[in-house]
């Protein structure tokens, strides 16, 4: 089976950086960024793309429907 | 992501999307705050069962008291307490809309029981959404009804006592003693399996009132980490290790017949 691809999105100005998706990626997809939104919370960002095995687990535990996924057609398909 | 690699619309395939029923805009909510989590799930409900333009909901008074920014349906504002009964009256108006109400714990389990219990016992066609986060989050994190035993809020400084104050109030074994109520079920927002459930129970609640079945009440074990004094991570765990073994998870009523 080719490997899949996802992308994720996630839209910063909608993060507050409660860290929950952080938290429960279970392939440290995910870390919180060092940068501020115009908010002025830390935002989620995604550090390791490929990784992702596109649980959504982090858009079902994102309190603000921050992150949005994609599966992406294979690269190697 | 690099958008080098970002691939063309036709060859992607939607894991997750932001439901349309939800509206496009950030919440005033915590950072970590459960009822963010509420909306969202309510809305997809919303979208999954392609409801949206004939539903709907009742906000309360509380921190969801302005569900209506966010929730992309019709919705009413009704006084402290009485949404149960502002969902009653909508209900028997328009038989054919999906009526909801969304109460925090202060709202249901306080000055809301009486209409509460009595919208339950007439087994009103309604579903009621009922966000238990173990204080009042508005107002500035005073002990609700729903406040464990040994708790600290700012009017209990030195934890809730049960001889002076009582002991918290499980709604839905209390509801599940009356005749009427369909569907009784608690869920808990502590981690992705409990936010699945908890999609599972609005999904059957708002099926059953589409099919008539009558009252249907989901009470969701929500994070409120300003209140708990807790970083967003910690109260999802209180939730789980301090709230779930003071309210026990599970269907209570299901398909109108207590679960024993």
């Amino acid at each position: 089976m080719s490997p899949r691809l996802y992308s994720l999105t996630i839209d910063r100005e909608r993060c507050k950086g409660c860290e929950l998706c952080v938290d429960v990626c279970p392939r440290t997809v995910l870390a919180l960024s060092p940068k501020l939104n115009s908010r002025g919370q830390h935002y989620a960002f995604v550090t390791n793309p490929a990784s992702c095995i596109g649980c959504a687990q982090c858009s079902d535990m994102c309190p603000d429907a921050a992150i949005e996924i994609d599966e992406e057609e294979s690269a190697h398909a | 992501m690099s958008p080098s690699r970002k691939p063309t619309q036709a060859s992607r395939r939607s894991v997750y999307h932001r439901p349309v029923s939800l509206v496009n805009k950030p919440t005033h909510f915590c950072p970590g705050c459960g009822h963010g989590t509420a909306h969202k799930l309510i809305a997809e409900v919303l979208d999954s069962l392609k409801i949206r333009e004939k539903t709907i909901g009742v906000a309360p008074v509380g921190c969801a008291v302005m569900a209506y920014y966010y929730l992309n349906c019709d919705i009413s504002e009704a006084a402290h307490g009485r949404t149960p009964a502002v969902a009653t009256g909508i209900k028997r108006c328009l038989p054919d809309r999906i009526v909801f109400s969304y109460q925090g714990d202060g709202d249901l389990a306080a000055i809301g029981m009486a209409e509460t219990i009595h919208a339950a016992n007439r087994g009103e066609n309604i579903t009621v959404i009922f966000v238990n986060n173990s204080v009042y989050g508005m107002t500035g994190g005073q002990m609700a009804p729903t406040t464990l035993s040994g708790q600290k809020t700012v009017t209990s400084p030195c934890g809730r006592d049960a001889h002076t104050m009582g002991s918290p109030i499980r709604v839905c074994e209390l509801l599940n003693t009356l005749d009427a109520p369909w569907h009784i079920e608690r869920v808990a927002l502590d981690s992705p399996a409990g936010v699945r459930k908890t999609r599972k129970a609005l999904l059957t609640a708002f099926k059953g009132q589409m099919e008539g079945k009558g009252y249907s009440l989901v009470e969701i074990l929500s994070p409120c980490p300003i209140h708990m004094r807790l970083s967003p991570l910690e109260a999802v765990r209180f939730v789980k290790e301090g709230m779930v073994p003071a309210f026990p998870l599970g269907v209570f009523r299901r398909e109108g017949k207590p679960v024993a």
